[in-house]
């Protein structure tokens, strides 16, 4: 174990590694483009990409335009001109929308055959094997046969996130019921406690951690795997709003897709990590 | 309620020939005793006599392999609310307080009963172990002591018509382990409760039972022997030592405990009726 740093030491630290990650990165975005010139025949610049044509200056931004697109993205999140632009805010909303329909979805049925399987040693041992081979299967492969079947291409994107948040659920719902005291079980055995009282009062509380542990281990896949999802099916969505901006060589958009991706990952792994504290208990 | 042995009427709880065997092994078996109204029955012995195996039998948590357990004239099936256990680990619900433990045990008892009333219900069970003030303390922030105290409150709460105790104080320092023994002996005394303990310490069954059944060693354990406690009540630890007869009530169960429970392991003697083992009044 580490030694407690003070709070404010880290977060100098932090503060300083920060700025000069983007001191770097600035000087070597200008100073690339300044000194360089145009290393390839311009004619050919203009045909192959517009950053070419621009005097071989980088595609890559500055963290000062980076921050000043990102401030005019977020001045008007919400917009809507059209199918191909919508604000930020709106893409967002509605990959996290998928997540919530196909996450919510997974928990409904997770958690109540998870309870089952963690209850009976036959279906555990029964079913094991098709969530062993599931399990590892990534969530994409899923989306051909979701797309041939389903047919609807957003409603394809909330199946993976349903298919791809279900089994750590699953898995840990039916390790926290199974691996429930046998103390707690007799103390409610011999209060002729009955078979849903048990199950609510008892079993439901003492496995509560393990399963928000694996509510947390789900939500935080469902993320990652959302954007690749709306990358194929396209249409909305801030991973179809990445592969647009790659599309429209926007690198700034694209930069700043993935520190939103990964602020709302975080935002979601603390709620998640806030339920699990309202739940947890210790001997 | 005198705590002297009502020897003629039936008991309330009979055990009736229980075993416990495994493929090519007897834990115990044979084992005939009753338990009455009242009375505080102590079984001592040596670990692996199957002694909690027997408690959880009587507690309808576990089924022997011969035998039956009749509890008011019936053939026990299962645990029963009429059957409190004490667990040896004091078994308490983590993510409940103390108030909420005793409540959840109440609301079984008395599923109508409203939240307000199980709340003052489950106050007044720890007040009458002293827990007044810990009521809404989880058991992390508990000690041994007071968990087992909880443990107490919640079986008492339920107003058993038996008390099961596995070893309720094993798990505890020595000092805390006499104060609640005497917290036991007082409750119970005045209650008039039944009550039925396993324990190995010597003073704890001197201190609380009227009867003592002594087990030999296993595999093939049985009671050897049943020891009438004559010693007046209430008992009180502290001048317990400088009654008459308390020495040789102890040195004869330390003898046991030392040497005949060996000694008498395994195959009974000629002529022994497992029904009726022999009594003694070492205590005159």
């Amino acid at each position: 174990m580490a030694a407690q740093v003070p709070f404010w030491r880290a977060a100098v630290l932090s503060l300083l590694l920060l700025a000069a990650l983007l001191i770097g990165w600035e000087m070597a975005v200008k100073g690339a483009g300044g000194s360089a010139g145009p290393a390839v025949d311009p004619e050919l610049a203009a045909l192959l990409s517009p950053a070419a044509a621009a005097g071989g200056r980088s595609a890559m931004p500055a963290p000062s335009e980076i921050g000043a697109r990102l401030l005019e993205l977020l001045s008007d999140p919400f917009h809507r001109r059209g199918t191909n632009d919508q604000g930020i805010g709106i893409q967002i909303a509605y990959s996290l929308g998928r997540v919530a329909a196909g996450f919510s979805l997974a928990a409904l049925i997770a958690i109540p055959l998870g309870f089952v399987i963690g209850m009976s040693p036959l279906l555990n041992a029964a079913l094991n094997p098709f969530i062993q081979v599931l399990r590892p299967v990534s969530p994409l492969a899923w989306m051909p046969l979701a797309l041939y079947t389903i047919k609807d291409s957003s409603v394809s994107s909330i199946f993976v996130i349903f298919i791809c948040s279900v089994w750590p659920m699953l898995i840990n719902t039916a390790f926290g019921v199974a691996s429930v005291r046998r103390e707690w079980l007799n103390v409610a055995r011999t209060l002729e406690a009955g078979t849903w009282r048990t199950a609510f009062r008892v079993i439901l509380p003492a496995a509560a951690p393990t399963i928000l542990t694996g509510m947390r281990i789900s939500i935080g896949i469902a993320w990652l795997v959302i954007v690749a999802a709306e990358m194929l099916v396209g249409g909305t969505g801030i991973g179809y709003w990445v592969w647009n901006q790659w599309n429209n060589l926007s690198i700034a958009d694209i930069v700043i897709a993935i520190l939103m991706i990964g602020l709302v990952g975080l935002a979601l792994d603390r709620l998640l990590a806030l339920a699990a504290r309202a739940v947890a208990w210790q001997e | 309620m005198d705590g002297m042995l009502p020897v003629t009427t039936k008991p309330y709880a009979a055990v009736e020939g229980i075993a416990r065997r495994f493929p090519g092994l007897t834990v115990f078996q044979d084992l005939w005793f009753g338990i009455h109204r009242g009375e505080f029955v102590c079984l001592l012995g040596h670990s692996g006599c199957g002694k909690t195996t027997i408690l959880n039998i009587l507690a309808g948590l576990d089924r022997p392999s011969e035998g039956a357990v009749v509890v008011d004239g019936r053939e026990i099936d299962g645990p029963s609310l009429d059957r409190a256990v004490i667990f040896q680990g004091h078994a308490l619900m983590p993510w409940l307080t103390a108030e909420q433990n005793v409540a959840f045990a109440l609301s079984c008892r008395y599923p109508s009963w409203p939240r307000q009333r199980l709340r003052e219900a489950a106050r007044e069970a720890l007040a009458k172990v002293g827990l007044r003030e810990a009521a809404e303390r989880k058991p992390a922030q508990l000690s041994g002591g007071m968990k087992q105290r909880v443990g107490i409150a919640r079986a008492l709460a339920i107003q058993p018509k038996m008390l099961l105790m596995d070893e309720p104080f094993s798990a505890l320092d020595a000092l805390t382990r006499g104060a609640l023994q005497e917290e036991v002996s007082r409750l119970v005394t005045e209650l008039g409760q039944t009550a039925f303990m396993i324990t190995h310490d010597v003073d704890e069954a001197i201190l609380l039972a009227d009867r003592i059944l002594l087990m030999t060693n296993g595999p093939e354990a049985r009671i050897a022997e049943v020891v009438i406690n004559t010693l007046p009540k209430p008992r009180i630890r502290a001048t317990l030592h400088h009654q008459p007869g308390y020495h040789e009530l102890r040195d004869h169960i330390l003898d046991f405990l030392i040497t005949r429970s060996r000694t008498l392991a395994g195959k009974p003697p000629p002529g022994w009726d497992p029904r009726h083992p022999p009594e003694v009044r070492p205590a005159g």
